[in-house]
């Protein structure tokens, strides 16, 4: 290509904490709007805020899994801009001493695109904490507003320009979204508007330093429509230079479902947020004994946790992998192998069955009906040949419905263990009412051993064990 | 005939009150009627309050009344009633900070002072009158209306706590809760003949004070003698966890400091103080006659110096209005308080806000508006919080060599209505009690004296941060002996 093409991209991460920010209002979304608020967030006459402890704590640890340098003395600004879904018209945020300053993460692999993605540092300009702002929503002739989410904690993460691929991009969030996962930072859920992001890129001609007109573009719903919009825009910004014409800083929408972006308005210079010191709030200092407690928080990378996976399970890289890349998934498996599950037949079960109906339901691992407990039991009674392998997909699927436990599932579906004296009858009864396989099964025709066996199963409407049948069946054959 | 609304010349405190309570000669009951029979006579003209409910009033009065013949008060000052200012929020009454802009906004939660004032037991009655949002220094920048001195009602009782000066002075509050950002609770003190107290910044909690400018706001006691600051300030003061800027050393029992006497106080006399043009010659030298007081009283008066003086209303007004643009961005019509609507989102903010802030606080919001803005940040609000580091290190240079440094409370005596119609001119009249705020440290207004025309004179006795004791003290000495 001519072009380079340079992004950059700024990140909003909700912070997972009890409380909202500055308030005790709960931080949790999905309630009826305007039910999670008070006095404070909504910025009343008279009200002051107080920082949630958790929040800073929070913002740091991303900061130290980005490797930033954490700040020793930060405060808050406020920024000035005037809009109905914020409630002081103007943002608690940090301004020029935000918590966490330069850092990076790593990126490799495959890219999105399916082609190879070298091993890359994408640098992290800066992490700051600031207040979420409510949600505005138009009713054409009128605007609602719900300030639930005004005061939830929020991380703007600054990329530095360092990308110059829509693969790049796509994988620099897919690290990021891990890192805040395994920190317990966020859930990332971008459905929910856990994690935001704006994309800025700009294109120059290939070898020049001097950087082009900067697009921004918003109303980006999921890492997809990212890398959709990148591909998308880099082809129109060529098109437009291709053609001898000029790009000028611009701020774009994202149409996902027309696969095009659309101008939104011009950018002239930078807004003035008239940005000073928050006088509510004293400067935070950072001291060094909260600083290492923080560090030792750190929690393990996906990389380290896939290769103790392989170490300490005894697993396929291949299904380490799977397991690690998300942390709720990883969490499961290990309370599922905690909990007394075979290891690999556990990576099995969640791999295949319990992904399948999770996905099909649409639900999140953390709130599967089937807990890591239930299925433990689950695959320890199949390794113990307690029940069998088709009796254990019809529990699963009851368990998944219900959220029983094994032993009321197995009630409920009749599923008692067969007595090897039951099996004996049934065998007898086999070999009784088929010569001609019991015939040929004496002359070495191991099929029609098969072929008896499926009768035993069948006398037993499948409760029955293969195994102790065939056993069970040579032992017959042998008195006879 | 002004007389007829004149000062109570030997006004009752909450202190008084307290002990006839205890002894039985009197009830919350009638000490409540007591009041609002002298607001019935006397407010009409003075326009102290913006709003006194007296059948709430009354109504708890009774409450704690029943409390005490049942034997169980909350306390001594169970059913005592104090007036607030009407920039401190008490649920279920209006807080409109004398604005248009708030009409018809009741507040939803009380401030921390208030909750502790209703610990104690005591009334919450009335919302004093105030110039809009705590801007003014004269009560007249009111949305309802100016208030009147009680010694002369043709004069300003100052301001902006004016409101709150003139129930006190007038004998409608034994006593009142007012906000101090430049001067606004020692000002009206001084002109009304009453006591005001600054407490240092961070001792008493602002969670509820409606902000006009956070860094130099703080609540504090306008009351008859200093005792019953003393008192007041033993009940609002104190750490706070809802205000981070709150102190957590909490110190209490400034009452029982007051019998300590003068003895061992050192008092500075800053020379700049008395270099001010304009500064009126009975003021000075009432001030002058409070510095003989307590040299012969026996304490060492010593000379020290303020430089910075001159910059403190330079510096002030731009910090100020600085953070009173951020603070005032909220009323915006959108979620409390009055709306103007208009055509779109837009022109529904222009016109809320222009019809609902009054002159002056329009005129405070475009000065902290202009000063924040990129490229003139530095030269203004940057440079004003490096003259703010200068006057504190003034201040702490002096109180290495005194404890109590004495001046003017104001230049002048009460200034008739529409006499100061400059602005910058009306900013100066706050020359000696804005360093206080900005350097954070604490002041309390002692009426001295009367003028040739009778208007009372105030003098401003400041203290160190957190020493309280030595300025209530020197001010208790300095009261009582003008008595006799």
């Amino acid at each position: 290509m001519k072009y380079d093409v340079v992004i950059g991209l700024e990140v909003h991460v909700q912070v997972q904490t009890a409380t909202k920010i500055f308030c005790r209002c709960p931080n949790r979304s999905g309630a009826e709007p305007n039910t999670l608020i008070c006095p404070v967030c909504m910025g009343y006459p008279g009200v002051l805020p107080v920082p949630n402890r958790e929040a800073v704590r929070k913002t740091i640890l991303a900061g130290l899994m980005c490797d930033c340098k954490i700040a020793e003395y930060s405060k808050f600004d406020r920024k000035s801009y005037f809009y109905p879904d914020m409630p002081k018209n103007f943002q608690t945020s940090q301004y020029d001493l935000p918590l966490c300053g330069r850092g990076y993460v790593q990126i490799a692999g495959i890219g999105f695109s399916g082609e190879e993605l070298p091993a890359a540092e994408i640098g992290i300009t800066r992490i700051h904490l600031e207040e979420d702002v409510g949600k505005s929503t138009h009713f054409g002739e009128y605007s609602g507003i719900d300030y639930n989410r005004a005061g939830v904690p929020l991380m703007e993460i600054v990329s530095e320009p360092d990308m110059t691929s829509p693969d790049q991009a796509y994988a620099y969030l897919t690290v990021l979204k891990q890192a805040m996962q395994y920190g317990g930072i966020s859930d990332c859920d971008m459905e929910k508007g856990q994690l935001r992001c704006d994309v800025n890129v700009s294109l120059k001609p290939a070898g020049r330093t001097e950087l082009g007109a900067k697009i921004e573009l918003k109303n980006l719903n999921s890492f997809k429509s990212v890398h959709r919009a990148l591909e998308s825009d880099i082809e129109r910004q060529a098109a437009v230079l291709d053609g001898g014409g000029e790009l000028l800083q611009e701020t774009r929408g994202w149409d996902d479902d027309l696969g095009d972006s659309y101008f939104l308005r011009r950018k002239e210079g930078d807004d003035d947020y008239r940005y000073f010191p928050e006088p509510d709030l004293m400067p935070m200092a950072i001291d060094n004994a909260w600083l290492e407690e923080i560090r030792a928080q750190v929690p393990e990378t996906p990389e380290k946790r896939r290769d103790r996976f392989v170490a300490q399970y005894s697993i396929p890289e291949y299904d380490a992998g799977v397991l690690t890349a998300d942390r709720p998934v990883a969490d499961y498996y290990e309370e599922t192998v905690n909990a007394g599950a075979p290891a690999k037949k556990a990576s099995n079960w969640i791999m295949v069955e319990l992904m399948r109906e999770l996905s099909q339901a649409n639900v999140p691992i953390t709130e599967s009906p089937i807990s890591p407990t239930a299925l433990a039991q689950l695959v320890t009674a199949i390794e113990s040949a307690d029940i069998t392998g088709r009796q254990a997909k019809d529990i699963f699927v009851d368990m998944f419905k219900t959220g029983n436990d094994l032993e009321t599932v197995k009630a409920t579906l009749n599923i008692v263990k067969t007595d090897d004296s039951e099996i004996r009858n049934w065998a007898r009864q086999a070999i009784t009412a088929n010569p001609k396989p019991v015939a040929e099964f004496k002359e070495g025709n191991e099929k029609s051993m098969n072929f008896l066996v499926g009768q035993v199963m069948k006398a037993s409407r499948g409760n029955a064990n293969p195994q102790s049948a065939r056993q069970i069946l040579i032992e017959e054959l042998g008195k006879s | 005939m002004a007389d007829q609304y004149v000062h109570q010349l030997s006004p009752a405190t909450l202190f008084d009150a307290a002990a006839e309570l205890a002894a039985g000669d009197a009830t919350s009951t009638s000490l409540c009627r007591q009041l609002l029979a002298r607001h019935e006579a006397t407010d009409n003209i003075l326009n102290g309050y913006r709003q006194l409910e007296s059948d709430a009033i009354l109504e708890q009065a009774a409450a704690a009344d029943a409390r005490r013949s049942d034997g169980k008060p909350i306390g001594p000052y169970d059913g005592l009633p104090i007036a607030i200012k009407d920039n401190i929020a008490v649920n279920g009454q209006p807080c409109g900070c004398a604005s248009r802009i708030l009409e018809g906004y009741t507040a939803p939660y009380d401030a921390t002072v208030v909750t502790r004032l209703k610990a104690a037991g005591m009334i919450c009655a009335g919302r004093t009158n105030m110039d809009e949002f705590a801007m003014g220094s004269s009560t007249e920048n009111s949305a309802y209306g100016h208030s009147c001195n009680p010694w002369n009602t043709e004069c300003v009782p100052g301001g902006s706590s004016g409101g709150s000066a003139v129930a006190v002075a007038s004998g409608q509050a034994f006593a009142a809760l007012g906000s101090d950002t430049g001067g606004s609770i020692r000002q009206p003190a001084s002109f009304c003949g009453i006591v005001g107290l600054k407490p240092t910044y961070g001792l008493v909690p602002r969670y509820g004070l409606v902000a006009y400018a956070s860094s130099l706001d703080q609540i504090g006691p306008l009351t008859s003698d200093v005792r019953d600051a003393a008192l007041v300030l033993d009940i609002i003061g104190g750490y706070d966890p809802m205000d981070s800027t709150s102190i957590p050393d909490t110190r209490t029992g400034f009452i029982d400091a007051l019998d300590k006497g003068i003895e061992g106080l050192r008092i500075g006399v800053p020379k700049e103080y008395f270099d001010v043009d304009g500064l009126h010659p009975e003021v000075r030298q009432a001030s002058e006659a409070a510095i003989r007081a307590f040299s012969d009283a026996g304490c060492e008066v010593v000379d020290v110096s303020l430089p910075s003086l001159r910059y403190g209303v330079a510096v002030y007004y731009v910090i100020a209005t600085a953070e009173a643009s951020s603070n005032l961005a909220r009323y915006d019509g959108i979620r409390y308080g009055a709306r103007y609507p208009d055509t779109d989102l837009m022109s529904t903010y222009f016109m809320t806000r222009e019809k609902g802030f009054g002159k002056e606080v329009k005129r405070r919001i475009i000065l902290g508006t202009y000063v924040l803005s990129s490229g003139y940040y530095d030269a203004y609000y940057l440079r004003a919080q490096k003259i703010r580091t200068l006057v504190r290190r003034d201040f702490a240079e002096a109180f290495k060599s005194c404890d109590v440094i004495i001046g003017p409370t104001s230049p002048t005596t009460a200034f008739r209505h529409g006499e100061i119609s400059d602005p910058l001119q009306m900013y100066l009249t706050d020359i000696y009690t804005v360093p206080a705020n900005l350097a954070g440290n604490c002041g309390i207004s002692i009426p001295y004296g009367t003028d040739s025309s009778g208007l009372p004179i105030g003098v401003q006795l400041m203290g160190d941060s957190l020493c309280e004791n030595n300025i209530l003290r020197a001010g208790h000495w300095l009261m009582e002996s003008g008595k006799s």
